[in-house]
């Protein structure tokens, strides 16, 4: 089997959320060329629970930006089920992300014009049989703060806000770059704690990018990004939970 | 409400002032846009409605004398519709308790009629009995300026009989709605005045019983305007015509229609000044907000929201804040409008005023606005649209910045740091800094365009008074005369210096285009009445030849060596050919000048005069007023100082009004401008500013860096902001030239001290408010929130 037709084969297996085939990603700054990713393969299956760990400058931001469908890979193929995201228009990429991922960023990201439930209600009015703003909410332990802004709220709590808000949609997956990076320990784990419990309740496929090597150990499977290439990938036999991990 | 419509409205109240600030501009753009234009319309439609409906004559001809029995052939000109003929005399009016020279025209009208065509407008009274000699009816305004009403009374000098009538009614006349006396500048409601008297009497006292001296005719619908102006010239020729003229030629028509010709260039250009700002604000704000909010525009593009629905968000904000500046305005316009139009009401004589508000005004307003502001902010929408959502999570990269070309040359070591922050942060944003200087200078502008027009008419009135015309009165003889009735004039008690002069209609001519207008027979070493040129020096009027207004020279495209066509419309009616031998400058009216012998020699008369100019001594005025009142031979009399007076005090209004709305709306520019600018520039700067004052800068130190900057800018702006002004006014200048009047494009320090004033005041303003913000700079935020 040519490597091609094997990429297509894994594509259909029913298992398989994301499948990454040959990704590279080269920035253009004037006179110079950055190759932030230089040829990645990668599966993440349905339901796993994926940590990518790797220096800074590895392209991990990149890589998510790519399976998040906010960014186009120069080469390669990136496949979501049986579509080629590479292939999709502007406005197909603006549906997929509507209707099926879920985004947490490492510096929130939140409106802050909007209370917590606003900025939640911001994305399950686009959606399509989301949860109400309020139950989001609760899931990260945030009932109190409704109708709290941004500004009136702790970082970890804003980060809370920001998962209640990526998993509002039910999306399908969950991709969230450093949402402990800027967090202490104890806040950290009740941040972990919540995307834990999205994972297993709801089944969401779930990729967590982060410095933090102790996170790797509540993962189904680690995967370590070096200079824009696929490194070290291994499974944890015992996954910790959230609670159990120390750092 | 949708959380992201609930972000516009809670952003749109964070940025209240700001919106407000832009706002207002729009404002002043949709206000004077409306209230031009719904002026005008008012100003058209009265105008039309009472033309209509008061059956206001197509062509208009004076005469000598002609028998009735020449009604007949005037109607059988072709074209002609209904024809009214009239005796009209000029006559001196004696009013109890006002000892000036008044005088008015005298028309005939039948009695308990309106009359055929120019029907009269009855205010107050009644029309004219039959068979009562003594009638008449006065013009309202003129009544008014002296408290007369129906019942009273008042004396005229009928050719040379002085004869007490008594008033019935107040009316007003379609033919006189700008009511102004032959050859003056400005009405005078004390001192000329229009009044209507039974035919009988009229025509007796000027031996025109079965004749008439004046006749105005309607055209039928497919009559040829100029066709019957020739055939009626021909027609009347015989019998003293000085020439017909049309409608649009017709003196108080002609002055209503360079108003509306004014009004419809301020419709233009000042909404496009404010609209060019306010899209320039808009611009700015938006940039910046788009740019502040890149991490919430990629979140919510990584959430899905499409680029559209993106780009629309900011659309309606946009819209929101340009809909607070069109509603504003749309009720301010209105309301300016109805005070516009009150004023013109109450300016020219008009029986009512319709102010009529086209629905297409408010529609053009509101589309224009709309457009404007989307057009303005389209680049930076687009940003916001086309942002690529990767992109948009990482941070902005840091602000490029160069040493500045002032530390190019060598001069930093005279600057303090903040200095080259200020000279640097200009430097970085040429553009912008280039609209804000562009900004503020289009505030200095408009604002000189307010004390522009009130320079302008004393300057006029300046030269015109001060420098050409000298006397203090013109006496205007029943008819050409002797120069030796002079003499009697001159041997009055008071009287210090007589000149004579003669006035004929004429037409004048330079190839296929002519003119009808006055030639003035003068004393060349007079000294009551100089010409002047270009740079108001005094000519000297050559033994032969003709020098003419330059206005005029422009109109028959004729120059100095040129030989013009006289064709005298009065006496023998000569046609003779006269060298051009100069120009002169006048502000008022177009004429032609010779010696007076020379024009004498044309017309083949002697040494006759028509008019005399008078230089009194103020002591003896109220007497010399009172002699030639009953001076049988003198037909009126003019004072102009008082008449300039009292045109000052109908203007004072007008200028007053319009100079508390141009400072209003200039000011609001500059506010916008400078307060829209710092706030852009404040939170632009936030955290360097913070930062320095955690390294220990004073809060004043810290305003020097961002406030430095306004000032540098406005300082720039005045002087071009003076430029600006000046090439408006020109523009102005140059618009409302016209055959009636020439404006002067004169600016008195006072005009350019008070635009920078006003703009130094308004950027003082926006500097306190900004002064609170920076007080509340809160360092330890500052720093800790993310770049
Ligand atoms: N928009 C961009 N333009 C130019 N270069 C970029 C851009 N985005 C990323 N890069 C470069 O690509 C490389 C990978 O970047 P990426 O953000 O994926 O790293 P990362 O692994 O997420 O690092 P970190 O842990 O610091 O967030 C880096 O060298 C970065 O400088
Ligand atoms: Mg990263």
């Amino acid at each position: 089997m040519s490597p091609d037709s094997q990429s297509q084969h894994q594509a259909l297996d029913e298992n398989v959320v994301f499948h990454v085939h040959g990704v590279t990603k080269v920035y253009q700054m004037g006179e110079v060329q950055v190759s932030a990713l230089r040829g990645v393969d990668i599966d993440l299956q349905r339901g796993e629970f994926t940590v990518l760990l790797g220096a800074s400058g590895s392209g991990k931001s990149t890589l998510l930006n790519i399976l998040g469908g906010l960014d186009t890979p120069t080469e390669g193929h990136v496949f979501y089920g049986e579509r080629d995201l590479t292939r999709a228009s502007e406005s197909e990429l603006t549906e997929y992300r509507r209707f099926h991922v879920g985004f947490v960023f490492q510096f929130y990201n939140l409106i802050p014009s909007l209370t917590a439930r606003e900025n939640v209600a911001v994305v399950t009015e686009i959606a399509n049989s989301p949860m109400q703003p309020g139950d989001a909410l609760k899931l990260v332990g945030l009932q109190d703060r409704l109708d709290h802004f941004p500004a009136q709220l702790s970082g970890g709590e804003q980060q809370r806000v920001a998962i209640a808000r990526a998993i509002a949609k039910n999306p399908d997956v969950l991709l969230c770059d450093e949402p402990t990076g800027a967090l202490d320990s104890k806040t950290g784990i009740v941040v972990l704690q919540a995307l834990q419990r999205i994972n297993e309740e709801l089944g969401t496929t779930t990729a967590v990018i982060t410095h933090n090597a102790g996170i790797a150990q509540m993962a189904d499977r680690v995967i370590h990004l070096t200079d824009g290439l696929i490194g070290n990938v291994y499974k944890n036999d015992t996954r910790l939970r959230a609670d159990e991990l120390k750092w | 409400m949708r959380a992201i419509d609930i972000k516009l409205w809670r952003e749109l109240w964070g940025m209240r002032m700001q919106a407000l600030a832009i706002a207002m501009v729009i404002v002043g753009g949709v206000s004077i846009f409306i209230m031009s234009l719904s002026t005008l319309d008012s100003l058209f439609e009265t105008r039309e409605n009472y033309y209509r409906n008061h059956h206001f004559a197509d062509v208009f001809a004076s005469l000598k004398r002609a028998p009735l029995s020449l009604v007949k052939r005037i109607r059988e000109i072709p074209g002609v519709d209904k024809v009214e003929t009239r005796v009209l005399a000029y006559v001196n009016l004696d009013l109890e308790d006002f000892d000036d020279p008044v005088s008015g025209h005298l028309l005939s009208l039948n009695a308990n009629s309106t009359g055929l065509l120019n029907q009269i407008y009855l205010r107050k009274g009644r029309l004219l009995d039959p068979g009562r000699d003594n009638e008449v009816l006065l013009s309202e305004e003129f009544a008014h300026a002296h408290d007369l009403q129906p019942g009273d009374k008042l004396a005229a000098t009928i050719n040379g009989r002085r004869k007490v009538l008594s008033i019935v009614g107040l009316v007003l006349s379609p033919e006189y709605i700008y009511q102004i006396a032959p050859g003056a500048m400005f009405p005078d409601y004390l001192r000329y005045g229009v009044l209507w008297t039974a035919r009988k009497p009229l025509a007796s006292a000027y031996d025109m019983d079965g004749a008439f001296n004046d006749v105005t005719l309607t055209l039928s619908k497919d009559g040829n305007e100029q066709d019957v102006i020739d055939r009626l010239d021909e027609l009347l020729k015989p019998y003293g015509g000085i020439g017909a003229y049309a409608r649009k030629d017709q003196l108080s028509n002609r002055f209503l229609s360079e108003e509306l010709k004014q009004q419809k260039t301020i419709a233009t250009i000042f909404p496009m000044i404010f609209f060019g700002v306010a899209a320039f604000l808009l611009n700015v704000v938006t940039s910046r907000l788009i740019s502040l909010q890149r991490e919430q525009i990629a979140g919510l593009k990584a959430f899905g929201y499409s680029n559209f629905s993106v780009g629309l968000h900011y659309t309606k904000l946009i819209l929101m804040i340009t809909a607070i500046g069109v509603i504003a305005g749309i009720g301010f316009g209105i309301w300016m409008g109805k005070g516009m139009s009150n004023i013109y009401m109450a300016f020219y004589s008009l029986p009512f005023m319709n102010y009529v508000l086209n629905a297409e005004v408010i529609i053009a307003a509101v589309l224009i606005s709309m457009g404007v502001a989307v057009l303005g902010t389209l680049y930076a929408l687009y940003n916001a649209a086309s942002l690529p959502p990767a992109q948009a999570m990482r941070p902005e990269p840091p602000a490029m910045y160069h040493t500045t070309l002032v530390e190019k040359l060598g001069l930093q070591r005279w600057f303090s740091q903040p200095t080259r922050m200020i000279f640097r942060h200009i430097e970085r944003r040429p553009f912008k800094s280039l609209m804000t200087i562009l900004g503020i200078s289009m505030a200095c502008g408009t604002m000189m365009i307010g004390g522009f027009q009130e320079g302008a008419i004393k300057h006029m009135v300046e030269v015109q008074f001060g420098m050409s015309q000298r006397s203090d009165l013109t006496a205007i003889f029943t008819e050409p005369t002797s120069q030796r009735s002079l003499y009697s004039l001159q041997s009055l008690r008071g009287v210090e210096h007589v000149e004579g002069f003669r006035v004929v209609t004429a037409k004048l001519r330079f190839e296929h285009r002519s003119y009808r207008t006055s030639v003035q027979g003068i004393d060349p070493d007079g000294s009551l009445m100089r010409l002047l040129d270009t740079r108001l020096k005094v000519i000297d009027l050559p033994p032969e030849g003709i020098i003419l207004t330059d206005y005029l020279a422009e109109i028959l495209h004729i120059k100095v060596g040129d030989m013009l066509t006289v064709e005298v419309l009065e006496g023998d009616r000569p046609v003779v050919q006269v060298p051009v031998v100069g120009m002169a400058k006048e502000y008022l009216g177009l004429n032609g000048y010779m010696q007076l012998n020379s024009l004498n020699r044309l017309l083949n008369e002697g040494h006759a005069i028509s008019s005399a100019w008078l230089k009194v001594d103020k002591l003896h005025q109220p007497h010399v007023y009172a002699e030639l009142k009953d001076a049988p031979r003198i037909a009126g009399v003019v004072e102009q100082e008082s008449a300039i007076n009292s045109f000052y005090e109908t203007m004072d209004e007008t200028i007053l009004f319009f100079t508390f709305i141009t400072t209003l709306l200039g000011g609001s520019i500059a506010f916008g401008v400078v307060y829209n600018s710092m706030r852009i520039a404040l939170s632009e700067r936030n955290r360097e500013l913070a930062s320095l004052r955690v390294l220990g800068f004073h809060k004043a130190e810290v305003a020097y860096i961002l406030l430095g900057e306004m000032v540098v800018l406005t300082l720039i702006a005045i002087p071009l902001g003076i430029m600006i002004g000046y090439g408006l006014c020109a523009f102005l200048a140059f618009q409302f030239d016209s055959d009636l009047y020439r404006i002067p494009l004169v600016l008195g320090l006072k005009v350019y001290a008070f635009a920078a004033l006003v703009v130094i005041g308004s950027s003082i303003i926006s500097a306190l408010m900004i002064w609170r913000n920076l007080a509340q700079l809160d360092m330890v935020a500052v720093l800790k929130t993310k770049e």
